[in-house]
């Protein structure tokens, strides 16, 4: 295992030393230490790397993942594995807002609360949150899945495209377009496998399912209400 | 009875309530919902046309038409770039989405760009193999509504723009109409085919300056500190938007004004929104001058410009290089008469066509009818932009020339003089024949 202390190096040099291994894949292990909520660790990765970063991440940390596995032991700031398309990212602790933003594909596991837009705009990715998720999450969320085991804030879903939703505690409200529906069969299954893979041990009937009306997927005047 | 006494006096249409207007209130009446439409501004407003410049006589020593050089090239995104954009022409072409435009003007415009040494540039949507294969130089844009955003094109590319704000419509996102949404774009744009799609008008993961600044941060880590990045605004409150910009770690600044185009937004929003691209470029030049970084942090202006003129005035009063999007594909065939019969068939005029969103466009251009894609063949499509981008250049250098100028990027305000008090407070140059400008202390 290659072990990078951030409090002797730079973030500029982590990132070459991680994005060398894209061409020439010597080193699957890292270990990153005194992370201290610096920005942008480890972003745009594309190898199969086991990334272990011990302490609070900044902003944007592993954004646009590809292929690796990064795990903050710590909390995580704003942005968190923005736009990832493959791979895992896991936060051990909480996460700050807009969490999974427009992440295309991948698992994104965060074990403590997420803040607000967690998923915003989400574009495959799929999102596991032990605790609760903030306001406006899933804010146009095109498709993926989010998964909350704890509650959820205000205006849940707004201006929802194909996003499945899973909640299992109180939503305080849902945004434009966003409605319950009913938990079918495949949809437990589906539900069972995103909290196994990331390794929740939830019930998943005890979750509740939102999605979208699609009643605003093509502007209707008599809608006009709704905006 | 004479003709004369024939004619009606109380045949005067109303200023306010013109045919225009009259028509747009009918339309609104009928439907309940706002005018969507594409192209850019349509009313007047101060412009390059109010601008003249002051070739050399006495006091200036003019150079030689085709005899003696006059340097075009420039240089974009040298701050922190390991690999900056050196353009042949300052004139580059401006982002337009694929979605918005079929694959064979994407293409079109690489292979213009290519020809006249200079780069073109991504848009919603994404990068296309056609544009990325046919553009030596391509500007990936990195967009609030991020479709189609994948690192490995951020890699592929030459340059990345985030982009903040559109002169046709700052502060709105983008209005992609379900007619439009065909297999491939949905595919793209991770959405279901057919639907209206809406692009952000914020970026979802920051909320300002100083966060945009760690974005920037975080682009530069994943493309290892290669290639440049420009933000591009809005022209709107250009001096403090740029101020920030630049405070934020641009590169490159593109300033787009209100007369720039859009494939589909508000009418009201087009008409209403933003500030002439004339009256932009002195604030934007101001900002950086009071930082020290004017030429050390490129400008790029766009917004209607047309001519090599236009160019020449855009660079006088201090830009580095502009940008063209309406022109580019009024160049590609956008709007010709050969088309008259099938404009007129769905409601329009050569011309006049407007209607982008509808995905209709007899041209070929802005549509993703397959049959309709075919009327524009992308090679001879580039040659006709390759031939305008040649013309542009070839016209500013003569302007240049006639002012004393080897370089186009030696033109200054000094070599401008404005027709009207309103050009002259916008673009801070002195009314024609004083030395006043409007706004400014003796």
């Amino acid at each position: 295992m290659k072990t990078f202390d951030l409090a002797t190096s730079s973030i500029r040099e982590l990132n070459q030393a991680l994005h060398a291994q894209q061409t020439s894949l010597t080193e699957k292990e890292w270990r990153v230490t005194n992370s201290k909520g610096d920005h942008n660790i480890a972003v745009g990765l594309d190898a199969d790397l086991q990334v272990d970063i011990h302490g609070h991440a900044g902003y944007f940390c592993a954004g646009m993942n590809k292929t690796a596995s990064v795990t903050v032991h710590g909390n995580a700031g704003q942005g968190l594995a923005e736009n990832m398309m493959s791979g895992v990212v896991r936060v051990k602790g909480d996460a700050s807002q807009a969490a999974g933003a427009t992440a295309q594909g991948g698992l994104l596991v965060i074990e403590g609360n997420a803040g607000a837009r967690c998923g915003i705009s989400m574009k495959g990715v799929d999102i596991v949150v032990k605790g609760s998720v903030g306001h406006m999450s899933c804010f146009m969320g095109q498709s993926g899945s989010l998964v909350v085991c704890g509650d959820a804030g205000e205006a849940l879903g707004d201006s929802l495209y194909e996003v499945h939703i899973y909640v299992k505690g109180e939503v305080k409200s849902l945004g434009a377009d966003c409605i319950q529906k009913e938990m079918r069969p495949e949809h437990l299954e589906e539900l069972s496998g995103l909290l196994a893979k990331a390794g929740v041990d939830e019930d998943p009937a005890s979750f509740k399912r939102y999605g979208s009306a699609r009643q605003l997927y093509t502007f209707k005047v008599d809608n006009a209400s709704a905006y | 009875m004479s003709n004369e006494s024939n004619y009606n006096t109380s045949l005067r249409e109303s200023a306010t309530f013109d045919r225009a207007t009259m028509a747009e209130i009918r339309r609104a009446a009928n439907t309940g919902i706002y005018d969507i439409r594409g192209f850019g501004a349509k009313r007047k407003v101060p412009h390059f046309d109010d601008l003249l410049f002051l070739g050399a006589s006495m006091s200036r020593y003019p150079l030689e038409g085709y005899r003696e050089t006059c340097n075009t090239s420039v240089v974009l995104g040298d701050r922190f770039a390991k690999n900056p954009i050196k353009l042949d022409i300052p004139v580059t072409i401006a982002g337009m989405s694929f979605g918005a435009l079929s694959a064979n003007a994407k293409e079109a415009l690489g292979r213009g760009a290519s020809i006249a040494g200079t780069s073109t540039t991504t848009g919603d949507g994404g990068m296309t193999p056609e544009e990325r294969g046919q553009s030596k130089k391509l500007v990936y844009q990195y967009l609030p509504s991020r479709y189609g955003m994948n690192p490995d094109d951020l890699r592929k590319a030459d340059a990345i723009e985030v982009v903040l704000g559109q002169g046709a419509k700052p502060g709105g996102g983008g209005m992609l109409l379900g007619q439009k949404i065909t297999d491939r774009v949905a595919q793209m744009r991770n959405l279901p085919k057919g639907i209206d799609q809406r692009s952000a008008c914020r970026h979802p993961d920051w909320t300002g300056p100083d966060d945009l600044a760690i974005k920037i941060q975080e682009l530069r880590e994943i493309t290892d500190w290669q290639v440049p990045i420009y933000i591009k605004v809005g022209a709107t409150r250009t001096y403090y938007d740029v101020k920030l910009a630049v405070k934020a770690g641009a590169d490159v600044i593109v300033v787009d004004g209100m007369q720039g185009g859009t494939a589909a937004t508000q009418d009201v929003f087009i008409e209403h929104v933003g500030i002439p691209t004339l009256a932009a470029i002195p604030q934007a030049v101001q900002a950086l001058q009071e930082m020290g970084m004017h030429r050390k942090v490129q400008l790029i202006v766009s917004g209607g410009i047309r001519n090599g003129a236009d160019v020449a005035k855009c660079m006088a009063l201090g830009a580095d290089a502009v940008a063209i999007g309406t022109a580019a594909l009024v160049a590609l065939g956008c709007n010709d008469p050969k088309w008259e019969e099938d404009y007129q068939k769905i409601g329009s005029a050569a011309g006049f066509y407007d209607d982008y969103q509808e995905g209709k466009d007899p041209a070929g251009i802005s549509t993703q009818d397959p049959e309709l894609m075919k009327r524009l063949d992308p090679v001879a499509g580039g040659n006709r932009l390759a031939n305008y981008l040649r013309v542009l250049t070839l016209e500013a250098q003569t302007l240049a020339r006639a002012c004393g100028k080897n370089d186009l990027r030696n033109l200054e305000p000094e070599d401008l003089v404005a027709l009207n008090v309103e050009a002259a407070a916008m673009a801070r140059v002195p009314l024609a024949g004083t030395n006043w400008i409007p706004g400014q202390q003796y």
